[in-house]
């Protein structure tokens, strides 16, 4: 398993990272006019929640997979790696998928002997929807099927809207939401951060499972200062890891736990900044481009790029109302002189 | 061989088409005809066990053949109308006027073939209805605004082209009094696909970084203005060249003449655009090793190829440069467009790969078959053409 996912991570890393390189020098390189047509990034969400998800702290244990196949009624995936003749098949999702909404992915270098290291180590990437503060997928959505709550900031979709035209899925920057292909009726499917479990003042069921708190619920920006006081840890510290809700709400009060620091994290945060910032943030001692993350990213969200372009274009329809004028003002003349308009 | 350019002056242009005749069933028309039953029964298979079971559409690239060539390439091709309106009717070029009834019948199929394929690729298409619904609408979606202007222009397309109806089947009262508001619909018919056609290229704008910097830029939609104009002034010079010889017309010499100049300045600005564009956002080393290399080459010396083959101004007069120019166009802007929508895509978390499957490719087959069964049907039994002569009206 981890040979074949070591290609596939050597490879899309390749690729990641030439294609973050390339978009970065294409924003550096824009031409003052184009900055020009950008619109305002939107702001964090009132209420914004998300996860934190710590790749030190993660085990592998996959806990979270099951778990968020059973709160949303995903259906078990049969991953390339199982023998078709296995008749013991179980739950093996690589990535997401229409029937994965959530998967741990590892990154594996040399030996892979040493957790959490760069050179001949191994690491966890936890791959959900991130639920951008200015996402893509809302943006794209010709009939509001993906929609952004103005409260909580969680991007939702709604099938009974979705025409399946696909744009979120060719839009959205992390690859998330999927269409089922396999079935006449296919549905677009993405992590809605279990909103029907915080409804219930419930955990979502990945935070709910981890052992380790390497998943951790809360308000974003509480993830955002327990990631800044994680990643000025130095190798060697003790440090609390708190487990479930960061502030103890939601699903109950639960024991934290001490751990020594291993390996030195990242200062990056992957989330605070990326692409006008996500509501779910990740802290790794590895690097987040060896995680398959896009890098060198722009710190504002495309949208604000391409709402830009359409909004300065057509603001209130004033525009094309002027230049709709003007044209019907020629063809009458026009048509008049030529007798026949046809 | 007459030059019809004394035309434009006739009071009164009634009989200026006519239907060509001739026999409706031949082979050409029986083998599209078998081509459109090919789709048909493999739209059984995708309409009875889903998208995936005919094609090789995945979530790295939910935008296949589908979308890039029968929608964004199709509609492109659907621009025939939209420039010899805006020649004849808004630049007052009347000497263009015979060229736009087959123009505008061109973009009728276009476009409407354009929304029959949107039909095939949506995964939840019995919701399409809520596109047209402002309690659905979500205005900042490109793919929205696309949509309604496409829908609103097919619409326009339809009155444009009416006048070919009502000819046909002696309704002149009708014809005469569509005729006094038709200069409305024609501004409309010259607005809405100058909308679509650069949304087309803001469509690609969100991508970001999952577009190769060849092709990634805000210029994006005056890029896909300019091809959707050069590829309907190379329609027109195309179809007329080729009709002129399938049909055994004259060729209208002198306006396909000055018609390929505009078509020349159209492909000249397209290119230096490109590379200034390239230049500006310090891409120009792009060109020797980003995603898509290749291709970028392959359309820039088609367009190049387009440019060269009328540069002399008499070669404009002979119908093998006309057709060789034309084409290369065409071909220039097909693959511009490809590479935008396919080409150049950097899906988010590989791999991902996309060739389209046979069934795939047999149904673009099948919808572009029903174009050319329709165009046939429609010429030989409507006045589209321009009369010859009085014998054959
Ligand atoms: S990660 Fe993708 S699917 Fe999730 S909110 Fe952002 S753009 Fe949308
Ligand atoms: S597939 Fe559905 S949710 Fe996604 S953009 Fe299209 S309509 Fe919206
Ligand atoms: S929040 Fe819910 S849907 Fe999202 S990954 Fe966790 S368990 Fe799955």
């Amino acid at each position: 398993m981890s040979v074949s996912r070591r290609n596939f991570l050597k490879r899309a890393v390749k690729g990641g990272a030439a294609a973050a390189a390339a978009a970065c020098t294409t924003v550096a390189g824009a031409p003052e006019p184009a900055n020009a047509l950008q619109r305002e990034p939107k702001p964090l969400a009132p209420e914004a929640v998300g996860l934190l998800y710590d790749s030190t702290l993660c085990i592998g244990c996959k806990a979270c997979m099951s778990a968020c196949k059973e709160s949303n009624h995903m259906p078990q995936e049969v991953g390339p790696d199982q023998p078709w003749n296995d008749t013991r098949q179980w739950d093996t999702p690589v990535e997401l998928s229409a029937k994965t909404l959530n998967v741990i992915k590892v990154y594996t270098d040399g030996n892979a002997t040493q957790k959490d290291h760069e050179k001949d180590g191994f690491a966890f990437l936890k791959r959900q929807c991130l639920h951008c503060t200015d996402p893509s997928c809302v943006s794209v959505c010709p009939v509001s099927a993906m929609t952004k709550d103005k409260t909580s900031g969680i991007v939702s979709h709604n099938p009974d809207a979705c025409i399946g035209c696909r744009y979120c899925v060719l839009s959205c920057p992390f690859g998330v939401p999927k269409y089922d292909y396999n079935d006449a009726f296919g549905q677009i499917h993405k992590c809605q951060l279990c909103k029907h479990k915080l409804a219930e003042n419930q955990l979502p069921g990945c935070a709910d499972v981890c052992p380790t708190g390497a998943t951790l619920f809360g308000k974003t920006p509480d993830l955002l200062a327990e990631a800044k006081r994680r990643t000025a840890l130095k190798p060697g510290e003790y440090a609390h890891y708190p487990r479930g809700d960061i502030n103890g709400h939601v699903g109950g009060a639960r024991d934290g736990h001490e751990k020594r620091v291993e390996v030195a994290y990242q200062s990056h945060i992957y989330g605070e900044r990326e692409l006008g910032g996500t509501q779910c943030l990740s802290v790794s001692a590895v690097p987040f481009d060896k995680l398959n993350l896009p890098t060198n990213v722009p710190e504002y969200g495309y949208p604000t790029l391409s709402e830009g372009i359409q909004h300065t274009l057509y603001a209130g329809m004033v525009g094309p109302a002027a230049v709709l004028g003007g044209l019907v003002y020629f063809a009458h003349r026009n048509t008049k002189d030529q007798h026949d308009p046809d | 061989m007459t030059s019809l350019a004394s035309h434009d002056t006739a009071p009164s242009a009634h009989h200026d088409h006519a239907p060509v005749g001739g026999r409706l069933i031949t082979v050409p028309f029986l083998i599209a005809l078998a081509f459109v039953a090919i789709a048909g029964f493999i739209l059984v298979q995708r309409f009875a066990h889903g998208i995936g079971a005919v094609s090789n559409l995945s979530d790295g690239y939910p935008w296949g053949i589908w979308v890039a060539i029968d929608v964004v390439i199709g509609s492109a091709f659907g621009c025939a109308g939209y420039v010899m309106a805006l020649l004849v009717y808004i630049l007052n070029r009347g000497e263009y006027h015979a060229m736009v009834r087959p123009a505008v019948m061109a973009s009728l199929f276009g476009y409407g073939l354009a929304g029959a394929a949107v039909l095939v690729d949506l995964g939840r298409y019995w919701n399409f209805y809520h596109m047209m619904m402002p309690s659905y609408a979500q205005p900042n979606s490109v793919m929205l605004e696309v949509g309604l202007c496409v829908a609103t222009y097919t619409i326009v397309l339809i009155l444009e082209f009416a006048p070919a109806f009502l000819e046909r089947f002696g309704m002149h009262d009708a014809r005469r009094k569509l005729s006094k508001i038709l200069f409305f619909f024609i501004a409309l018919g010259v607005l809405l696909p100058t909308m679509h056609q650069s949304s087309l290229g803001t469509m690609m704008v969100i991508l970001g970084h999952k577009l190769s910097p060849l092709w990634q830029t805000q210029m994006l939609p005056v890029f896909f203005l300019t091809t959707a104009v050069l590829m309907g002034f190379a329609i027109v010079v195309w179809e007329s060249v080729l009709s002129a010889l399938g049909f055994r017309r004259p060729m209208e010499t002198a306006e396909l003449a000055r018609l390929s100049g505009l078509m020349v300045y159209a492909g000249l600005a397209f290119v230096v655009l490109r590379f200034v564009d390239l230049a500006v956002r310090g891409q120009l080393g792009a060109m020797f090793g980003a995603h898509g290399t290749v291709m970028f080459w392959v359309e820039t010396l088609l367009m190049i190829g387009g440019i060269a083959a009328i540069l002399p101004v008499a070669s404009r007069r002979r119908g093998k440069a006309l057709f060789v120019s034309s084409s290369l166009f065409l071909a220039g802007g097909i693959v511009y467009r490809l590479n935008v929508y396919i080409v150049g895509l950097i899906p988010a978390v590989g791999p991902w790969t996309y060739f389209p499957s046979l069934s795939e490719i047999l149904i673009t087959v099948g919808i572009f078959s029903l174009e050319v069964v329709l165009y046939l049907v429609f010429v030989k039994k409507l006045p589209v053409m321009h009369a010859v002569s009085t014998k054959h009206g």
